[in-house]
């Protein structure tokens, strides 16, 4: 097969929000950037987000960085680095008024400043009582963000490759990283993007489980490339999981359909949560809430012909008020349940929505790996931001809104070095390892010739399902165990996919057979980092981890106050330590995370 | 040339990854029941919903905005379907 090399400065995989802001930095200091992405920029995930992107203004009440700080070290519940949350929490103000200026229609109090609202677990005065904290335009905040920055990079010229989907990482023997090899969809030809600084910003790996929120679009390709190049991913068994997606389809329900007065029931029609939070019942946290569904279908007492499911049931609410106050619900239930959910009750299962983890990167947005005993030693010209990225700001669990803010400040960040770097380093491209490049044709030869393998599909199906089942929103020592061997077998049949049209154009068979070989490397890190890790934290929550005054909660600081890093080669795991020093504040000290 | 059937549905395929999951799933089964008949006056009007933004195109799909364009009404009809 054969492909041909173009130059540049600087290659930028993404244009969602990360990968949008760090091009701004690099083609506003003047340097050759091309940004290379699945779909049209304004099409990226980020559209998805709604609720808001969290920074302290203080333009409604008093707030400010450092209690915004404590907040996401809680949420994180102390496995977020501390020096790298707190450079997000300062720098928030600063990328978000940068985004007003690049014509981000904001939401607007009387007085002109940007209106902001409450967001869950975002507090004044060090946990004390809610603030509000983050800023929106109306209910298209990830869309408006996108498109004002797209503007702003079509002015500072740019270069997209709209509809090319990336390959792998190219890294020499030295570990430095080249660029990527890329596929045009429109033609099939394989370009290497010859680099002299490399930016991943490939979003989320949510399809990695059966139900999910996340648009199919989010394969984890970022994380795939960067594991096949040897690089470890970090703390991939951190997900967050929504309580109420549509079972089946994933389609969010919001929280607010429980606010409302809607009620969860099993089986035999029983109000459930009233045994598992007797005050706050169908309107306690989301983790417990999650936590309650998943034993009430483990048990068997979930609902359907699988007993895979819990029904969320507001038909005692009058159809006037849903009708009103939950718009859209009605027809999601129609569209994603088949249910007329004023006359029946909605099916729902614990769905994954966000992931924690990710590529290893510092506050810098540079990728860092364990190297002669350091824990964090930059990978040459290798950069990341955005949900693919781990900096860790999100530790073990994050707080809406804050990952907007992630991909602004460490979008930035990430280009901000890539300027630095690009202006200390040498002016000639580094020569492209060939055994490289030949390594990424052959898997490509692989897919177009294999005889008798495997259904991508079915493949696809049979990985989502072991996840859900194996490395769930509550997870089991014996489960978790059994895991492992299962997406172990899966991967084999990954290895084999078979694809029947061989076809050029938008060859979409071809595409997700890619995708697949990417999402196997985040599942096989996510359940093996959650077979290994027997405490709970966060959004890892284990049946077998016992609450104890030295582990409350099951949260074990003494053994697991560290972050995961798996490795492709070998399946293997390693461990570093988490960074308690922030950069010019004290240590927020371990506690009890209680809301 | 006019380009082969494969190549012109392959495209609008992809165009159909979007960034709400509700529109992928709604594409989906759109594809599954239609893959192999839709006509050329259905990719026509397919296309040129495509290219709306993705909150635009859902709230047609959904019913909360409407178009009075025939094209589009009927094709968004068969995309209700479920
Ligand atoms: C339903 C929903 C609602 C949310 N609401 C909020 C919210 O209100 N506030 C908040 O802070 N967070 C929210 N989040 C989370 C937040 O939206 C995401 O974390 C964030 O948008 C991710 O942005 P990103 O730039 O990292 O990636 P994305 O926006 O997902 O962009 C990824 C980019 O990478 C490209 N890409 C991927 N792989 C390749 C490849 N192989 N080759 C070329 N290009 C590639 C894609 O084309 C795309 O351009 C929400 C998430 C969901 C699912």
């Amino acid at each position: 097969m054969s492909y041909t090399v173009r130059k540049f400065d600087a290659v930028i995989v993404g244009a969602g929000g990360a990968g949008l802001r760090a091009a701004i930095q690099l083609s506003e200091a003047g340097y050759k950037t091309a940004v290379l992405t699945k779909v049209f920029p304004t099409r990226s995930h980020t559209v998805a987000a709604q609720g808001g992107v969290a920074a302290s203004l203080g333009n409604s009440e008093e707030d400010n960085w450092h209690w915004h700080m404590y907040d996401t070290v809680k949420g994180s519940d102390w496995l977020g680095d501390q020096d790298a949350i707190e450079f997000m929490c300062r720098k928030a103000n600063e990328v978000v008024v940068e985004l007003e200026h690049y014509g981000m229609p904001f939401d607007r109090l009387d007085n002109g400043k940007i209106y902001q609202r409450p967001f869950g677990g975002h507090m004044s005065n060090f946990g004390e009582k809610p603030v509000r904290r983050s800023c929106a335009a109306a209910d298209r905040t990830g869309h408006a963000m996108l498109h004002a920055m797209y503007q702003r990079n079509v002015k500072v010229n740019t270069q997209f490759f709209v509809e090319w989907q990336a390959l792998d990482l190219v890294r020499d023997a030295d570990g430095d990283v080249l660029g990527v090899i890329a596929m045009d969809m429109e033609t099939g030809e394989v370009v290497v993007f010859h680099a002299k600084a490399t930016i991943f910003a490939t979003g989320g790996s949510g399809r990695i489980y059966h139900s999910s929120t996340n648009a199919f679009i989010n394969t984890g390709d970022g994380l795939g490339m960067a594991a096949r190049a040897g690089i470890p991913l970090e703390d991939m068994e951190f997900w967050q999981f929504h309580p109420t997606g549509v079972a089946g389809a994933g389609v969010l329900i919001t929280e607010g359909v429980r606010g409302e007065g809607g009620i969860l029931r099993n089986s035999s029609g029983e109000r459930f949560m009233e045994r598992y939070a007797p005050n706050a019942k169908d309107l306690a946290s989301r983790d417990v809430v999650s936590r309650a569904m998943t034993t009430e279908i483990n048990e068997g007492r979930g609902c359907g012909p699988n007993k895979d499911f819990v029904l969320l049931d507001i038909t005692h609410l009058p159809p006037e008020t849903i009708m009103k106050r939950l718009p859209g619900i009605h027809e999601i239930g129609i569209q994603f349940a088949g249910v007329d959910c004023l006359k029946e009750p909605l099916p729902v299962v614990p769905t994954c929505h966000y992931q924690m983890g990710g590529i290893p990167t510092n506050y810098a947005g540079q990728v860092v790996i364990p190297k002669d005993g350091n824990p964090s030693v930059p990978v040459p010209g290798f950069y990341a931001a955005g949900e693919c990225a781990c900096a860790s700001v999100h530790g073990a669990n994050r707080l809406g809104t804050n990952s907007l803010l992630d991909l602004l400040v460490f979008g930035k960040s990430a280009g901000e070095t890539a300027v630095a770097d690009l202006k200390a380093g040498s002016s000639a491209h580094k020569p492209l390892p060939q055994e490289v490049i030949d390594k990424t044709l052959a898997r490509l030869d692989r897919l177009n010739n294999q005889k008798g393998g495997s259904n991508v599909h079915e493949t696809r199906l049979d990985m989502q399902r072991s996840m859900q089942k194996h490395a769930g929103v509550f997870r089991f020592k014996n489960l978790l165990q059994e895991g492992v061997d299962k997406i172990l077998q899966v991967a084999e049949q990954v290895a084999q996919t078979e694809i029947q049209d061989k076809s050029k154009v938008f060859n979409t068979a071809r595409i997700e057979a890619l995708e697949l070989d990417n999402l196997i490397e985040v599942a096989k890190a996510t359940m093996v980092s959650a077979n290994a890790r027997t405490e709970s934290r966060g959004a890892h929550v284990r049946d077998d981890a016992t609450d104890t005054p030295e582990t409350p909660d099951g949260r074990d600081d003494k053994n697991w106050l560290k972050h995961s890093l798996w490795y492709k080669d070998g399946n293997r795991l390693d461990y570093k330590p988490v960074k308690m020093k922030p950069l010019s504040v004290d240590t927020i000290e371990l506690k009890k995370r209680a809301y | 040339m006019e380009e082969d059937r494969t190549a012109r549905i392959n495209r609008l395929k992809w165009h159909c990854r979007r960034a709400l999951l509700e529109l992928d799933i709604v594409f989906q089964r759109f594809w599954e029941r239609e893959g192999d008949v839709l006509d050329a006056q259905g990719e026509a009007a397919l296309a040129r919903l495509l290219e709306l933004e993705d909150h635009d195109l859902w709230a047609l799909v959904n019913g909360k905005d409407v178009t009075d364009d025939p094209q589009l009404k009927g094709m968004l009809e068969r995309l209700r379907v479920v």
